[in-house]
């Protein structure tokens, strides 16, 4: 398999013009140039929304037809309350540690069985893309859900992108592996580095998006930069964060929290409030912001869209 | 300064430093510095400060016998009755704030889930403990019954780690930590009972030690 290094893309090309010609200006004042610019060079330069973090008034410039019109989740809990074990164990920890993950240069290794196995620079991915916000139900494990308005693009358009061939039955993603730039991963609380996957059809679902944005604004280290998955009817922990690698491999493939405890963790992990979590309930969740808890939605209220997917299967044998 | 001096002095004091948890955490309820999901963090640190001063309360009776400072005594229903302020508040959030009442829910939880099982028992127990812990009541019961009853916090710690443990999705040191001090301070009643009673068999040792039928 041969993984061949594209060239690299002019900075004049990907970066606001202002920005560009005050680069080493704006490379002193900042400090952290390298990951400020790349940061900004994978957004279109017209987003209006990009500062306006008001959950209230904040309005969707890229609309998508699979948006929820609830209320969304203030951007300051979206990015401070965080399961993130590479960053530490408490929900506060990622928003204080993650400022030490390098965000760029970021490459993504696509391998295994695809017509087009390449190490991509994440511009390069991103470029080609026409970004969508996506205003999505967010339901965590623990019982806690959120609304996040994600920007990104289907999985699916990478992967067609790149051509799987038929003997790719599913798709593993992997985290970064870097223990200097992620003291978490100096413990052992998992094995690292994180590993999710998804069935090809799962993978292939039109709501499947790998965002690299939230709020219109770039991911925040903490939330996953540069890029990260998002599957909304599952929960939280599959929509794995920081990819640097994505391989279209035969069989199922394994995944992080279900090396840590098989009997409770699936491979699926759909939402599902009638199969609890083998130590607590499923059937309710706190919606992040409100005080009583509400019913959790069979597939976090994404049925119609995905149930069909699941047709004839156990669900209480494949949680 | 002379010991029976200290001892009242500092019970005040040791009193207000037993409540700066739940100060700071008011403190920061009210000033908007607790986390997206307050709830959820006001069970911990409530459980958390509960499981706290159980450990506290275990280790003076072990501390009290190592170190001769038999003043230590002198906290330790302190250090109990705060064990049983935190509990409550914990229980408490998890009725109200939580559950808000819903009793069905919360029935169902108890008989379901091992954790709250667990959890609320390691309260209950803390109850009667609670209720005897006035000088009238020591002296209504007795010392031996008292000692007995007392036992039961033996029960709560156990109890209490076992709880965090099964909550947790990840066991870390933390929990681990608390199942460790745990362990020793059982093991050390045991030890110390083990040792009293061979010296007190080796006192013995002319006189022929008769077994006791039944046992």
């Amino acid at each position: 398999m041969s993984i061949k290094k594209q060239p690299e893309i002019p900075f004049s090309e990907i970066t606001p013009e202002a920005l560009y010609r005050h680069r080493r200006e704006f490379l002193r004042n900042t400090g952290i140039a390298i990951a400020g610019a790349a940061a900004y060079s994978i957004f279109p330069q017209n987003i209006s929304s990009v500062f306006a973090q008001d959950n209230k008034t904040w309005k969707p410039s890229h609309p998508s037809a699979f948006d929820t019109s609830e209320e969304l989740t203030p951007y300051n809990d979206i990015t401070t309350y965080n399961n993130f074990y590479e960053f530490g164990l408490d929900k506060d920890d990622p928003a204080r540690n993650a400022g030490s993950l390098k965000t760029a240069p970021w490459t993504v290794a696509v391998e295994g069985h695809v017509k087009k196995p390449a190490v991509y620079h994440l511009e390069e991915i991103v470029k080609r893309e026409t970004m969508e916000d996506r205003i999505y139900r967010h339901r965590c494990v623990e019982g806690w859900s959120m609304v996040i308005p994600w920007f990104g693009f289907p999985l699916s358009n990478l992967i067609k992108r790149v051509e799987p061939t038929s003997a790719a039955k599913y798709v593993a993603f992997e985290t970064k592996f870097a223990p200097d730039e992620m003291p978490g991963q100096r413990s052992g609380v998992l094995q690292w580095p994180y590993v999710e996957g998804l069935r090809m059809d799962e993978a292939m679902n039109p709501l499947t998006l790998l965002a690299v944005g939230l709020y219109g604004k770039p991911l925040p280290n903490q939330d996953g930069a540069p890029i990260r998955l998002v599957v909304p009817w599952k929960y939280g922990f599959k929509s794995i964060k920081s990819i640097v690698k994505i391989s279209f491999v035969e069989n199922q493939p394994p995944t992080s929290w279900n090396l840590s405890a098989a009997n409770e963790y699936g491979f699926y992990s759909n939402v599902n409030p009638e199969v609890d979590h083998p130590r607590w309930s499923q059937a309710h969740e706190r919606r992040i912001g409100e005080f009583f808890k509400r019913k959790t939605l069979m597939f976090n209220g994404y049925a119609d869209q995905v149930a069909g997917m699941y047709t004839g299967m156990d669900l209480r044998k494949n949680f | 300064m002379n010991r029976s001096k200290v001892v009242p002095l500092s019970k005040p004091v040791l009193f207000a430093a037993c409540l700066i948890p739940i100060f700071l955490l008011a403190w920061n309820g009210l000033h908007g510095n607790l986390s997206a999901n307050p709830i959820s963090d006001i069970t911990n640190e409530t459980g958390i400060w509960a499981l706290r001063f159980v450990v506290i309360t275990l280790s003076i009776t072990p501390l009290r016998k190592i170190t001769r400072w038999h003043w230590l005594t002198k906290f330790r229903r302190m250090a109990g009755l705060f064990a049983f302020f935190y509990g409550s508040l914990h229980f408490m959030t998890y009725i109200w704030l939580d559950q808000f009442f819903d009793w069905q829910s919360i029935a169902h939880d108890i008989s379901k889930r091992p954790f709250i099982t667990v959890g609320l028992a390691s309260f209950v127990l803390m109850i009667p403990l609670a209720v005897s812990s006035t000088q009238k009541m020591i002296r209504r019961l007795g010392g031996r019954k008292w000692d007995i009853l007392h036992r039961l916090i033996y029960l709560t710690a156990g109890g209490a780690v076992v709880h965090y443990i099964w909550l947790v999705k990840v066991v870390t040191y933390r929990q681990l930590t608390y199942a460790v001090l745990v362990v020793v301070l059982l093991l050390f009643r045991v030890v110390w009972k083990y040792r009293s009673l061979s010296a007190k068999l080796s006192h013995q040792t002319e006189e022929p030690v008769v077994p006791s039928s039944g046992f």
